[in-house]
């Protein structure tokens, strides 16, 4: 956190002042384990063992909040009975298909529920489409009437479940898969459960590299389970506070530029499960659930308004004819991979530079070089502008400039003074940004650019009576243009964001005014009320220091201004604060309402000894003391019955690339991952394969403080390009002897994708581990660095491979296996020569398959 | 000649410090206003050692933050990582003259990082692209091109891309309506009215390939 | 001229002839909570357009500056020590603790990194070795001192490595880093004694990552600014030490005279920089840039007076929590500099962070000859300007 969010690192650094006590886990010793009280080196794609262990030492030892668990999470509920563990099949849940490798979720579901699970067919789509965790949060239907055991001792109760997968979990087993020593284990156990419960909450923080594993969900699910079972979601202090890398990265998921979504979670539609409109609003909403997403239909047809205005009618089911369909994987890497296939003409680069910063450089560039056209929007001079001129494909011939045919267009874009507008920050809050000076020279905003191309393309079709254009041409895109460069106004887009009443013209204060009649508009139902009572509560700057801690008067949080989602929860099931120390939102018998420091994420009025009547289903089936509002169940889930591709429980898997056999399971990795066999995507060799040797070192990448992703905004800038000036990997004194590794000279790393150069850092700060019985290193390296700007270097994300988590379609990046090598790495065609050298020795010769399931009993004959 | 005349010019102001440049300082003395002289102000006034008062500089003096004669005040946001800085975004005549953190913001309470920090260089650096530039297919190097022109060229080719992928329905006639043929991959910098435009847009001419760091 | 005007405890700007001088100011750095993110040197640089100071990779830890020249004003130093404090400020205890030492002890993995192995030089399988000796060296302590062993190339050597390093044997004082014990280390020419703060035979249990951003000490008797003959360094009304651009010339006398090597020449121009305490930012009530910008309030700026008593109050409270080596370095206005404006709190010795122990203006010894000689000069100066006005009438 200190390393990649200093400034956030402030709170942590108040709060170690204030008697906090700070540990942080990483492969690496970091600046943020120089001011932790605790640091504990893990190995790289372990992190399930280590918080399934955490898991373990909490039921083990019975030091859950009791009374939180029983009320607010799935603690209770009864599991079907056909359910069988990873811990009854050797790494694998109940219901695997072996030839589409997903599962049939039927037997995942509460008792009673086993037929409402998604089968195989549909769980293989889920994972095409990235929509397992449809609608990101509140998953597939589950009525509230499930059985439950309270006393938490029927053995198929959600509790128990748990408690037998982890109990293999032992602070034994910690210390084997993770390297961690059992005292030290134990020590972040015991202050992890000490420091939660009713009168203290313990903060759980992670930088996304987490989602960045072919298991990342689950590390996260993992993280969410102990936050639960400790009583620590929804209460101040407390959470799982995911550190996100990017200025509005937050807003881009929310407004998506994702292919699987529509702005609000909603999905895009597909073509077998969303034919017609109904089907996709009830795939949405799904009839009889309880919770906000029963009103769906509201939101999706508020959209289709602010998407076509007056041209979406009922008649028409407002437009939805003119959506296009999915039909399976288009997420980024199949994208660049079609590239390489020669089937997509154009690619738009929007202040993105996957030549450096997506998994696989060389996958990228050679897509990239395969294009009719590329139009790459940046503020400077990036590599994936100039992978035809200057990109390392050039020195192997990879790349001729004589013979690549791709069209470039680079266009200058306005900075983030230039423009204004909003970005979601990491908690999901609005801020308001003025424009300061108008872009220089040729420089346009994103808004300016794509509104004149909309403008333009509209004017070229203009008469056209194909179908196909009937969209376009009934497009709602009459933005006003302002100033000499006509840049339409930020405030009117985020305006139509917040949607309309139609029938009278004013803006909407929340998204409980959204009709399913086309009565109202709104471009993403959860941003809904940033233009409460006509103000742009974005742009509201009322200092910090003329507020209370929670500062709700400044920019606007979604949804409806709440700060900490789901904290309902900080009051007890009567409504009472759990205690005064930690009391945030409770509720008041006298006035009627829920009161505290934060807007509540409850009905306002909606007192806690509330109950749902018979058949209810919507936001009347919310009980009162339903504190996850936004759950098909209202609770918290400790067990995901459904809606997860690849298990209801977090599992130990090895990363798709490991040294190790995995301990734990003949199940050697994620059996769901989502995987693309090809010569020019080949797999390091892990156990049970043969050859794993070849690559026998564990890496990891991350950001340095001084820099920024790709180094687009960064290797550009003289005043941080001094502070690192050149690519380097880290390694520990024992590597550095056992390959002849001299500090500050210079050594090349070598995977199945690629070899790479940097100069050495020998440092302490890398240790070895004890993994299994044996020692293995593990190296580290900045992944910042290109060919173009004022420091170059080699990228290390040209090592890595495209393997993905298989609900959410991002890579694994943040480990694999590699060799590492004193002196520099051969050039030009000879480079290409020395890393086949490699794959022959690895084995990965042509018509080369990796086993994706992996039985025990398939070891022999293996290693 | 010039040295000597350096010498002079900058000594002009200097007070006496110590017996090495005590001869210099009285010689050029002699062509000085002898109230303006420092020797003088530092024999006459509070500072006989002039190493203080008597030494100042009048452009010492007259020294004055440039953000307190700023034109203006934009109130932004630090368009790094998602912590979500506040910045103040000073002006003058145009120009933006200086970045920093905002003192009011409950989320940094005015603090930058080092890439915060370095946003003034981000936004008024030299090496910024200012123009647009086009690499013809085969072409071995950059050429200048016209904004409206690229523009228009851009327009081309999502229309002419968008036609020759174009799927109406699949072999079962189920619709798909879409282009398989346009790809778009964007920053998380941008902003939320610019993401809601681009998926707006896309969406309606049928490019589903739109994607975003957030998957990565 | 007060009787310390040369040396010992001084309030400087009334010193310096400021007669309604406003308080001193001054900077604290608690390097306790510094986190090394730099943003001081990059803050410093913006406000006041210092150029860049080259792209050098040092390799000493995260610290590419190198050290406070003209164009570095803040400078972040980085050191990296195998060892622990006896608290918890900016600390780990037994980071390493119970982690294992020496090479790899996968029997595959050390037959990779002798390049020997039964397949040698087949494909599939691993590299052929380069050379005996190098694989002897570099697979496994046993072989420290022993002829190539002839057996090394089985892979088995590897096996019987990791029999000897069974879990929980690494314990500090059992064991020795891999460098110290591997021959195989020496013979590739690992320059471990090159890394900063390490020592090569300790072995790695605790460890800790010290961070400080080091600045110009605005000296309460300011070495630079007694020799400077221009007039170019002068004591502001805030008691800083600042160099007026217009007035430098370029002499460098103010260089040798730092006693903390701070001031230095920018090589284009000639001209001596250094931090002003963004004279101009204070001059309006600002705090200098690298104040604002620090995330974790490490750098203070304020009333001198002031940060001297909350440095205290830091001091105390880490010493209370353990941390007994927690101490101020500068505060001390008895010292050879008469105390510093910008003073630090450290947690290990001075020269740890490259500071002097003892640092002493080097007019302290000056002050027994002005007493008399510096006397007669003035009255020979004070003769002479008269007479010169006396002519001009």
């Amino acid at each position: 956190m200190a390393e990649a969010h200093p400034v956030g690192f402030q709170w942590v650094v108040e709060a170690k002042n204030r008697g906090a006590k700070v540990i942080h886990v990483d492969p690496r010793f970091t600046r943020t384990s120089a001011l932790a009280h605790t640091y504990l080196p893990v190995r790289a794609g372990a992190d399930i063992a280590f918080l399934g262990g955490v898991i373990n030492y909490i039921l083990s030892n019975e030091k859950d909040f009791r009374e939180y668990v029983v009320a607010y999470t799935n603690a209770s509920m009864l599991v079907s009975e056909d359910f069988q563990d990873t811990e009854d099949l050797d790494g694998l849940f109940s219901g695997y298909d072996s030839e589409l490798n997903t599962y049939d979720q039927g037997s995942w579901q509460y008792a009673g529920q086993q037929d409402e699970g998604q089968e195989e067919g549909e769980s293989h789509a889920d994972r095409e489409t990235a929509s397992g965790l449809e609608q990101e949060s509140h998953g597939p239907p589950i009525p509230a009437d499930v059985p439950r055991d309270p006393t938490l001792q029927d053995p198929r109760c959600v509790y128990q479940v748990l408690k037998r997968h982890y109990a293999r979990y032992t602070p034994e087993v910690v210390e084997r898969l993770c390297g961690v020593p059992q005292e030290k284990f134990l020590e972040v156990c015991e202050a992890w459960t000490a420091n939660s419960g009713r009168e203290r909450t313990t903060a759980l923080v992670y930088s996304v590299g987490w989602t960045q594993h072919s298991v990342g969900v689950q590390y996260i699910r993992a993280g969410a389970i102990i936050q639960l079972l400790l009583g620590n979601m929804g209460r101040p202090g407390g959470g799982v506070m995911a550190l996100r890398g990017h200025a509005s990265i937050q807003g881009s998921t929310d407004i998506p530029t994702l292919f699987n979504l529509l702005p609000g979670y909603l999905p895009m539609p597909h073509f077998q499960q969303h034919q017609t409109f109904d089907q996709w609003i009830d795939a949405i909403r799904h009839p009889e659930q309880s919770g906000f997403w029963a009103n769906a239909k509201s939101y999706a047809v508020s959209l289709l308004k602010s998407y076509w205005g007056d041209a979406a009618t009922e008649e028409n089911d407002y437009g939805y004819g003119w959506m296009p369909r999915l039909t399976g994987d288009h997420g980024t890497y199949q994208q660049v991979l079609d590239m390489i296939d020669g089937k997509i003409k154009g690619y738009f680069l929007l202040g993105q530079n996957p030549a450096v910063g997506s998994a696989h450089g060389k996958a990228q560039r050679l897509g990239m070089a395969n294009l009719d056209w590329l139009v790459v929007r940046d503020l400077y001079m990036i590599e994936s502008a100039t992978f035809w001129k200057n990109g390392p494909e050039i020195a192997t011939g990879e790349i001729v400039p004589e013979e690549c045919k791709t069209e470039v267009f680079f266009m200058p874009a306005a900075s983030h003074a230039e423009k204004e507008g909003t970005f979601t920050q990491t908690q999901r809050m609005l801020q308001w940004r003025e424009k300061a000076v108008e872009p220089p020279g040729e420089a346009r905003s994103e808004l300016w650019f794509f509104y004149h191309l909309g403008r333009k393309i509209k004017e070229r079709l203009a008469g056209s009576t194909r179908p196909r254009d009937e969209g376009v041409l009934n497009l709602a895109w009459d933005y006003p243009v302002h100033g000499e460069l006509s840049e339409p106004s930020g405030e009117d887009v985020l305006k139509e964001i917040n949607g309309y009443d139609l029938t009278t013209g004013k803006l909407l204060s929340t998204f409980t005014e959204m009709k399913p009649d086309g009565s109202t508009s709104g471009g993403c139902w959860i941003y809904t009320g940033v233009y409460q009572d006509g103000v742009n509560q974005a742009a509201r700057r009322k200092p910090g220091s003329e507020q209370n801690y929670v500062a709700l008067e400044w920019g606007w949080v979604w949804p409806a201004n709440r700060r900490t989602l789901y904290n309902r929860a900080s009051a007890d099931p009567d409504g009472k604060p759990w205690s005064e120390r930690k009391k945030y939102v409770w509720w008041d018998a006298e006035k009627g309402e829920w009161v505290g420091d934060d807007v509540p994420d409850f009905e306002k009025t909606k007192p806690p000894s509330y109950r749902p009547p018979e058949g209810a289903s919507g936001v009347e089936a919310i009980s009162g003391d339903d504190a996850f509002i936004m759950q098909g169940d209202g609770k918290g889930w400790l067990y995901a019955p459904s809606g997860l591709i690849d298990g209801p429980m977090p599992t130990h898997y090895e990363p798709a690339e490991s040294v190790f056999r995995n301990p734990l399971y003949g199940q050697q990795a994620n059996p769901t991952r989502k995987v693309y066999e090809r010569s020019d995507n080949l797999t390091n060799p892990s156990p049970p394969e043969k050859h794993s040797e070849v690559f026998p070192y564990v890496f990891s990448t991350s950001r340095l403080t001084e820099h920024h992703t790709a180094g687009g905004m960064s290797r550009q800038l003289a005043y941080l390009s001094e502070l690192q000036p050149e690519m380097f990997v880290e390694v520990s004194p024992e590597l550095a002897a056992e390959r002849g590794l001299e500090h500050m000279g210079w050594a090349h790393m070598v995977t199945a994708r690629a070899a790479i150069e940097a100069r050495v850092m020998v440092t302490d700060r890398l240790t070895p581990l004890r993994i299994d019985g044996r020692v293995v290193h593990q190296l580290w390296m900045p992944y910042h660095w290109g060919s173009e700007g004022l420091v170059t270097g080699d990228s290390a994300n040209d090592l890595i491979g495209i393997t993905l988590d298989p609900n959410v379609l991002i890579q694994e990046s943040k480990v694999g296996t590699c060799d590492i090598q004193p002196g520099r790495r051969p050039t030009g065609p000879e480079l290409l020569t020395y890393v086949q050298g490699y794959r022959d020795r690895a084995g990965l010769t042509p018509g080369h398959h990796t086993p994706i399931e992996t039985p025990r009993d398939a070891d022999d004959g293996q290693q | 000649m010039k040295p000597i005349i350096q010498v002079v010019c900058e000594a002009r102001a200097g007070p006496v410090r110590q017996a090495g440049s005590w001869v210099r300082v009285v010689i050029v003395g002699v062509k000085t206003w002898i109230e303006g002289w420092p020797v003088y102000r530092q024999l006459t006034g509070t500072d006989p050692l002039g190493r203080g008062a008597a030494s100042q500089s009048p452009r010492s003096k007259a020294l004055t933050a440039r953000t307190e004669t700023a034109d203006r005040v934009a109130k932004s946001v630090c368009p790094y990582c998602a912590v979500g800085c506040g910045q103040r975004i000073f002006v003058k005549d145009e120009k933006v003259v200086q970045i920093e953190g905002d003192p009011d913001s409950p989320i940094s309470r005015g603090r930058l990082c080092p890439k915060g920090s370095a946003s003034l260089s981000l936004v008024t650096s030299d090496r910024r692209q200012q123009k647009v530039l086009y690499r013809r297919p085969y072409g071995t190097d950059w050429e200048e091109l016209d904004l409206d022109t690229a523009m228009d060229m851009i327009t081309d080719r999502v229309l002419a891309a968008r036609d020759a992928t174009w799927q109406d329905a699949d072999d079962d006639g189920r619709p798909l309506n879409r282009t398989l043929g346009i790809s778009s991959l964007g920053g998380a910098t941008l902003d939320n009215e610019e993401n809601y435009l681009i998926k707006k847009l896309f969406t309606a001419i049928g490019a589903i390939q739109i994607e975003n760091q957030a998957r990565i | 001229m007060g009787s310390n005007s040369l040396y010992g405890p001084l309030d400087p700007a009334p010193d310096a002839g400021y007669t309604d001088a406003p308080p001193r100011m001054g900077f604290f750095t608690d390097t306790s909570v510094c986190i090394g993110c730099k943003a001081c040197e990059v803050a410093c640089k913006t406000w006041n357009a210092v150029p860049d100071d080259g792209f050098d990779l040092l390799g000493q830890s995260y610290d590419n500056t190198g050290g406070l020249t003209a164009n570095s004003w803040r400078h972040v130093a980085f050191i990296e020590q195998p060892r622990s404090s006896s608290g918890a400020a900016t600390d780990t205890p037994g980071a390493f603790a119970g982690l294992p030492v020496g090479p790899s002890s996968i029997p595959a993995t050390n037959v990779v990194a002798a390049r020997t192995a039964p397949d040698t030089g087949t494909a599939p399988g691993i590299p052929p070795a380069v050379d005996a000796l190098a694989a002897a060296a570099t697979a496994g302590s046993e072989f420290l001192g022993a002829p190539a062993a002839p057996g090394c190339g089985s892979g088995g050597c590897g096996s019987s490595h990791s029999g000897a390093a069974t879990p929980g044997s690494a314990s500090p004082g059992s064991a020795t880093p891999g460098s110290a014990q591997a021959g195989g280390g020496q013979f590739l020419g690992m320059p471990m004694t090159d890394l900063p703060g390490r020592v090569a035979e300790a072995p790695r249990t605790d460890f800790r990552w010290l961070m400080m951003s080091n600045v110009c000490k605005h000296c309460t008797h300011a070495g630079c600014l007694d020799v400077c003959p221009t007039g170019a360094l002068f004591r502001t009304e805030f008691g800083t030490v600042v160099v007026q651009e217009d007035i430098c010339n370029g002499c460098g006398y103010c260089i040798s005279a730092c006693p903390y090597g701070v001031i230095d020449r920018r090589e284009d121009d000639g001209r001596a920089w250094k931090c002003t305490l963004c004279y101009d930012r204070i001059g309006d009530g600002l705090t200098p840039a690298c104040a604002q910008a620090c995330p974790t309030e490490s750098i203070q700026f304020g009333e001198l007076s002031e940060l001297r008593e909350r440095a205290a109050r830091r001091v105390k409270n880490l010493q209370e929590n353990g941390v007994a080596e927690a101490r101020l370095y500068g505060h001390d206005s008895s010292d050879g500099v008469g105390g510093d404006g910008a003073f630090f709190l450290l947690l290990d010795e001075p020269e740890v962070y490259g500071l002097p122990p003892d640092p002493h203006v080097p007019t302290r010894d000056v002050v027994s000859m002005w007493k008399r000689a510096g006397l007669a000069a003035l009255t020979m100066a004070a003769t002479a300007v008269v007479a010169f006005a006396g002519r001009r009438q």
